[in-house]
């Protein structure tokens, strides 16, 4: 955890180290009255974002902003590729076992809604137990199936079917906050 | 002479207020070899109210398949006018139907008619029905239902009802109309999906899938009162709910043990019971009318239809052919098995004699889904897809007969034919 804190606060400390360079000593006009319009963005690093959840699970440049695992027509295991990112929020789940994930599964549109959702239920089971694998407890994590009914790209072809095989993890926090 | 009638109050459910503008349209696209030619007289008394029955009744006849309508030429025939058997054997009908519409004392209007054998020279019987005003097309389904039954020794399924759910503009609405796809009455609105309703036998609830929170939950819902009770939340998904003969279970699908398995739980949601015990995925129960349970399993390497008892056990495999043979649907008198097959890349709707085992394909469609029997076993309702948009489908289960249900602004899918009328 501590390791996957380091990018954000390093970006942190950049930015502030920017907006500190043209201090006018004269003016004697408030530090804080510099804020917004100086072109500098504020950030607070370990912050909470707008659902309550730290930063880090939501920055774009953090891992654990990753929540999409891909499957490959009619699998249902966890591809190599997507191994280290679910080792990360194993990690994560194991440093901050006040959080909780859902984990759903999805299907492309074909075949019957039901065994679909049986389906997603497998994938989203798989990345399940992976987590708990790893570390996660079995009631930090929840795997449920969303079948065929919300696609992600709502196209009829190979593209928009791949872009559908799929398992999203969702966090809440500790305090209820979170995206479930 | 009125000592005949039976009178009935024309009970209508109470969703009939609510009008919705997404009325489904109906379009007939084959009928049955051998259509019995009939004519309905138009109706004496009131000439709003009696268009409106003889309206229904007729579009009830003629939407079947097996029956060929004979212009009555305007011809007025109340139901004990002495009938000129020749004249209507002459113009080619083999049964003959007038009436009248009657203001009683009480406001409503009584619709009453009697039904004719031109052949014999004889009347097969007559009813009568008292109906609002708002009700008079219930009246009319009721008197094609009479007639359905006299001259085909079937029930009939006009005063029946269907459920679908609606996809338009986001939101997805669970819809209750009459089996002609009129009135329809809007029983859930949501956000997020709504999948899998399934009638009570006694059609006062229907049991459902809902995303709402954000994961598959199982409700049954009251049409009268819109009362919803949870019948499974369980940890995981919560699917694929079907009733018990006798309404009082329903078989579940619940993940809360690793994959899909079917278990049977309490209509208020207690008394939890395991029925399957697979390792792989077992799904989309549907009890037969003998009380044991076909289902789709994925034990046997593909996903294909296997029956095990009411109360699990060793199942037997039932389909065999190809690769993807889901949503097995036993037919109400126990049979037959309506079920979707994957032929080619295309999912089509089939039905298995459960005797012979031979195997039919009903439709030419490649997005058949959720099919469903009329309650007299002679329709299923399925949904399939019409220039990329979801509409229905009832199909005769011998396949001659078809008729799409489609709705102008959305996407219709998920439907469940209602049982009797009671």
């Amino acid at each position: 955890m501590k390791r996957l804190l380091i990018p954000a606060l390093l970006s942190a400390l950049l930015i502030a180290g920017c907006s500190t360079t043209p201090v006018d000593e004269t003016s004697g006009s408030p530090v804080e009255s510099r804020g917004t319009g100086s072109g500098v963005a504020p950030v607070t690093a370990g912050g909470l974002d707008a659902r309550g959840l730290p930063r880090e699970l939501t920055d774009p440049k953090s891992q654990l902003a990753q929540r999409s695992i891909y499957f490959d027509l009619d699998k249902y295991d966890v591809k190599a590729e997507y191994q280290d990112l679910v080792a990360a929020h194993a990690k994560y789940l194991v440093a901050n076992r006040g959080f909780k994930v859902l984990i759903q599964g999805n299907t492309d549109e074909r075949g019957s809604r039901e065994y679909n959702l049986s389906l997603g239920q497998k994938r989203a089971e798989a990345v399940k137990r992976s987590l708990v694998l790893l570390g996660a407890k079995e009631d930090q994590v929840e795997s449920v199936s969303l079948g065929e009914e919300k696609p992600k790209n709502p196209g009829h072809d190979e593209t928009a079917w791949a872009e559908n095989r799929r398992a999203d993890i969702l966090y809440k926090a500790p305090d209820g906050r979170g995206e479930f | 002479m009125p000592s005949i009638f039976r009178k009935f109050l024309v009970l209508l459910g109470l969703l009939a207020a609510t009008a919705v503008n997404a009325q489904l349209s109906i379009e007939i696209t084959g009928a049955g070899a051998n259509r019995i030619p009939v004519a309905i007289a138009d109706f004496a008394g009131d000439p709003t109210a009696a268009r409106i029955v003889t309206g229904t009744v007729r579009a009830d006849l003629e939407r079947s398949g097996l029956f060929r309508l004979i212009d009555p030429a305007g011809t007025v025939l109340d139901e004990n006018a002495a009938v000129a058997y020749g004249d209507w054997k002459g113009r080619g009908a083999d049964a003959l139907a007038g009436g009248s519409l009657v203001r009683s004392a009480d406001g409503r209007m009584e619709a009453r008619f009697r039904l004719y054998d031109t052949q014999k020279q004889v009347a097969l019987g007559g009813a009568a029905f008292v109906a609002g005003q708002e009700q008079l097309r219930a009246a009319g389904h009721r008197i094609a239902d009479f007639i359905y039954e006299k001259l085909t020794g079937e029930k009939g399924i006009f005063s029946t009802r269907i459920a679908y759910v609606v996809k338009s503009a986001g939101q997805f609405r669970l819809q209750i109309a009459d089996a002609d796809g009129q009135g329809a009455a809007t029983a859930l609105t949501s956000t997020e999906p709504i999948i899998s309703p399934v009638w009570s036998p006694d059609g006062s609830r229907v049991a459902y899938v809902s995303f709402e929170k954000k994961k598959p939950v199982i409700y049954v819902h009251s049409l009268a009162s819109g009362q919803r009770t949870v019948v499974a939340n369980f940890k995981g998904s919560n699917s694929a709910p079907a009733w018990s003969p006798d309404g009082r279970r329903l078989a579940i699908v619940l993940s809360k043990d690793g994959n899909s398995q079917i278990y049977a739980v309490n209509a208020d949601g207690s008394g939890l019971q395991r029925l399957s015990q697979s390792g792989g995925i077992d799904t989309e129960p549907r009890f037969a009318p003998d009380g044991s349970i076909f289902f789709t399993s994925d034990r046997g390497g593909s996903p294909q239809i296997y029956r095990m008892g009411g109360n699990g056990g060793d199942a037997q495999r039932v389909t065999f052919d190809g690769s993807y043979n889901v949503s097995p649907r036993p037919s109400p008198d126990g049979k037959s098995l309506a079920f979707i097959s994957r032929r080619d890349g295309r999912f089509q709707l089939a039905v298995i004699d459960l005797a012979s085992k031979q195997v039919q394909v009903l439709t030419d469609s490649s997005k058949d889904e959720s099919p469903s029997f009329a309650p007299n076993g002679r329709m299923i309702l399925i949904a399939t897809e019409t220039g990329g948009r979801g509409v229905l489908s009832a199909v005769s289960s011998d396949g001659r007969i078809k008729q799409r249900l489609s709705i102008a602004a959305g996407d219709v899918r998920e439907p469940a034919w209602g049982p009797f009328n009671q």
